[in-house]
C-alpha cells in the first residue's frame, strides 16, 4: 500500500504528467473511443471462445499422442513431439505473422484466406503446444496403479483413459489450463497485426488518427474487466481444491 | 485336473533380473492358495501376470481350462472373469465407494446403471459399509478402502480373486476386517489365491500353501505340515526369522 501510494505520487508529480494525462486519461477521448474500442473487444472475446475450445480439444490429442505407447502410432507420437518443439520454441506473434501471411501466399484453393480465420488457426497451433504439455504432465502425474486397477475390473485402455485416469488428470491441472486461458485471452490482440479490427487495432487506429494514447488505456481496461475474474476464479479453484 | 487356475512353466523378467523362474500352479474350484515368501520373492509379479497386467516371458496361464497367456486371447476379456485387489487399495479417488464399485458393471460388463446399483450396495452393505456408499476414499479408514477394493473386485462376478497382500498397508488394529471379509468369502467357496505376510491367516484359510523363494515355488503343500515341519531349508530360514521377530 505505501508502495503503491508512492509510487502514484511520483508519477503523478513528474514533470510530464500532465501531459501524460491528456494523452492517456482523457475523459472526454475514453468517451469519444470507448464505443469502438468495445465493438472490437468483442470480436476478441468470441476469437478467444472458439480458440480456446479448440485449444482444449487439440491439446489433448496432442498429449495422447505423445503419451501413446502403440508401436503403431511411433510416426503420430514423432509428429505430436515435433509439433510441440516447434510451437513452444517460436514466439507466438511469429506464428501469427507466418501463418496469416505465409498461408494466403500461397495461393492454395479451399484454403483460408480471412486473416481472423487464420489468426484463429495460428493461436489454436501455438496454444494447444503448451496446453498439450500441460495435459501430458497431468496424465503422467496419475499414478500407475490407477491404471492398473482400471485394466484389473476389466476397463479397456480408452476407457482406463476416460474414466480413471483423464477426470484424475485434468482435475490436478485445472489451475494451469486456466493460467494458459488468461494468456490466450491478451495474446488474441496478435491477430491484430493481420488487420481484423479487435479492440486492440481499433485502438491503434483510434490513437494514431487523433496523436491520443487514451484509446489503448480503453482496451487495456476491457482486457482486465475479462482477466481479472478469470485470475480471481483461479484462486479460488486452487483454494477449494486444497481443502 | 485344470482347475480354476492352472499355471504352468511361468517365466518373467525384468531386463536382465529374473523375477519368476518356472511358476507352476493349480488353483482348483473353491480353493484358496496362499502365496508366502519374503518380499522381492516374486509373489506380486506371479499375481499380476495371471491378471495379464504383466506381458510375461514363457510358460501358460490357463483360465478354466483355456490358454489366456496366448497373444491371440483378448486380455481385457479375460481380466473380466478375474478380480484383484491391490496392497495399496488403489481405488479411484475422483469417484465415491458407490460409483468405485459400480464403474466395472456399467461400463465393461453392460449392466444396467439400477442394477449394477443395487448389486454394489448389497456388496457395500455385506462388508459393513452401508451408509458409506457416497463418500470418496479419502475419507474412509484403510481398513474400509480395502473393504471397497474387494467389493469392486467381486462386482463383475470373478471366476476366481487375486489378492495382494491386502492388508500389508494397513494399520494393525484394522487388518481383522479385511481379514475376516475374506474369510467369509472362503467360507462361500470363492476361488482365491492369496498372496501374505500375515501367516497365521494363510494357516488358517489356506487350502494350500506355496513358499516363493526366488522366483520359485520351493515347497508347497498342507499348511499344517508347512507351518510345523517345513523339509525345504530355504521354507526353515523363512520361518524362523518371522518367529524370530514375532511374527509368527
Amino acid at each position: 500500500m505505501v508502495v503503491l501510494g508512492l509510487l502514484v505520487t511520483v508519477v503523478v508529480t513528474s514533470e510530464g504528467w500532465s501531459n501524460v494525462r491528456t494523452t492517456f486519461f482523457d475523459p472526454g477521448d475514453f468517451a469519444d473511443a470507448f464505443p469502438a474500442v468495445l465493438d472490437g473487444f468483442w470480436l476478441d472475446v468470441q476469437l478467444f471462445a472458439i480458440v480456446e475450445a479448440a485449444v482444449l480439444v487439440l491439446g489433448l490429442l496432442v498429449a495422447l499422442a505423445r503419451i501413446s505407447r502403440t508401436p503403431a502410432l511411433f510416426p503420430l507420437r514423432l509428429l505430436s513431439a515435433v509439433f510441440v518443439d516447434l510451437l513452444r520454441g517460436v514466439p507466438t506473434i511469429l506464428v501469427v505473422y507466418l501463418i496469416g501471411f505465409g498461408v494466403p501466399a500461397l495461393m492454395l484453393s479451399g484454403v483460408p484466406s480471412d486473416p481472423l480465420v487464420l489468426g484463429g488457426i495460428a493461436l489454436t497451433l501455438a496454444y494447444s503446444a503448451y496446453v498439450g504439455e500441460v495435459y501430458r504432465a497431468g496424465i503422467e502425474s496419475v499414478h500407475p496403479g490407477q491404471r492398473a486397477a482400471a485394466l484389473a475390473v476389466g476397463l479397456t485402455e480408452n476407457q482406463t483413459l476416460r474414466h480413471v485416469v483423464l477426470p484424475q488428470a485434468i482435475r490436478r491441472v485445472a489451475p494451469p489450463l486456466l493460467n494458459d486461458f488468461i494468456s490466450l485471452q491478451k495474446d488474441v490482440a496478435l491477430v491484430s497485426i493481420l488487420g481484423p479490427l479487435e479492440a486492440f487495432r481499433v485502438a491503434q487506429i483510434e490513437a494514431a488518427s487523433n496523436f491520443v494514447y487514451t484509446p489503448l488505456v480503453a482496451a487495456a481496461l476491457l482486457y482486465l474487466c475479462v482477466t481479472v475474474p478469470l485470475a480471481r476464479l483461479l484462486d479460488r479453484w486452487e483454494r477449494s481444491r486444497r481443502r | 485336473m485344470t482347475g480354476v487356475l492352472d499355471v504352468r512353466g511361468l517365466t518373467k523378467a525384468y531386463g536382465e533380473r529374473a523375477v519368476l523362474r518356472g511358476i507352476d500352479l493349480n488353483v482348483p474350484e473353491h480353493g484358496a492358495i496362499a502365496l508366502i515368501g519374503a518380499s522381492g520373492s516374486g509373489k506380486s509379479t506371479l499375481l499380476r501376470c495371471i491378471d495379464l497386467l504383466e506381458e510375461i516371458d514363457d510358460g501358460d496361464v490357463l483360465l478354466d481350462g483355456e490358454v489366456v497367456t496366448d497373444p491371440a486371447v483378448d486380455p481385457v476379456a479375460v481380466r473380466r472373469r478375474l478380480g484383484m485387489v491391490f496392497q495399496s487399495f488403489n481405488l479411484f479417488p475422483h469417484l465415491t465407494a458407490l460409483e468405485n464399485v459400480v464403474l466395472a458393471p456399467v461400463r465393461a460388463q453392460g449392466v444396467a446403471r439400477p442394477e449394477a446399483e443395487a448389486h454394489a450396495r448389497t456388496l457395500l452393505a455385506r462388508f459393513g459399509l452401508a451408509g458409506r456408499e457416497d463418500d470418496h476414499p479419502e475419507r474412509l479408514s484403510g481398513g474400509q478402502q480395502q473393504r471397497v477394493a474387494i467389493a469392486r473386485a467381486l462386482a463383475t462376478r470373478p471366476r476366481a480373486l487375486l489378492l495382494d497382500e491386502v492388508t500389508s498397508a494397513l494399520d494393525p488394529e484394522l487388518v481383522g476386517d479385511v481379514l475376516t471379509a475374506i474369510r467369509e468369502l472362503k467360507a462361500e467357496g470363492m476361488t482365491m489365491l492369496i498372496a501374505t505376510h500375515e501367516m497365521a491367516f494363510a494357516r488358517e484359510v489356506a487350502d494350500e500353501v506355496c513358499f516363493l523363494h526366488d522366483g520359485l515355488i520351493v515347497e508347497r503343500g498342507d499348511p499344517e505340515e508347512i507351518f510345523t515341519a517345513p523339509r525345504q531349508p530355504e521354507t526353515q530360514r523363512f520361518l524362523r526369522r518371522l518367529l524370530d521377530a514375532g511374527r509368527l
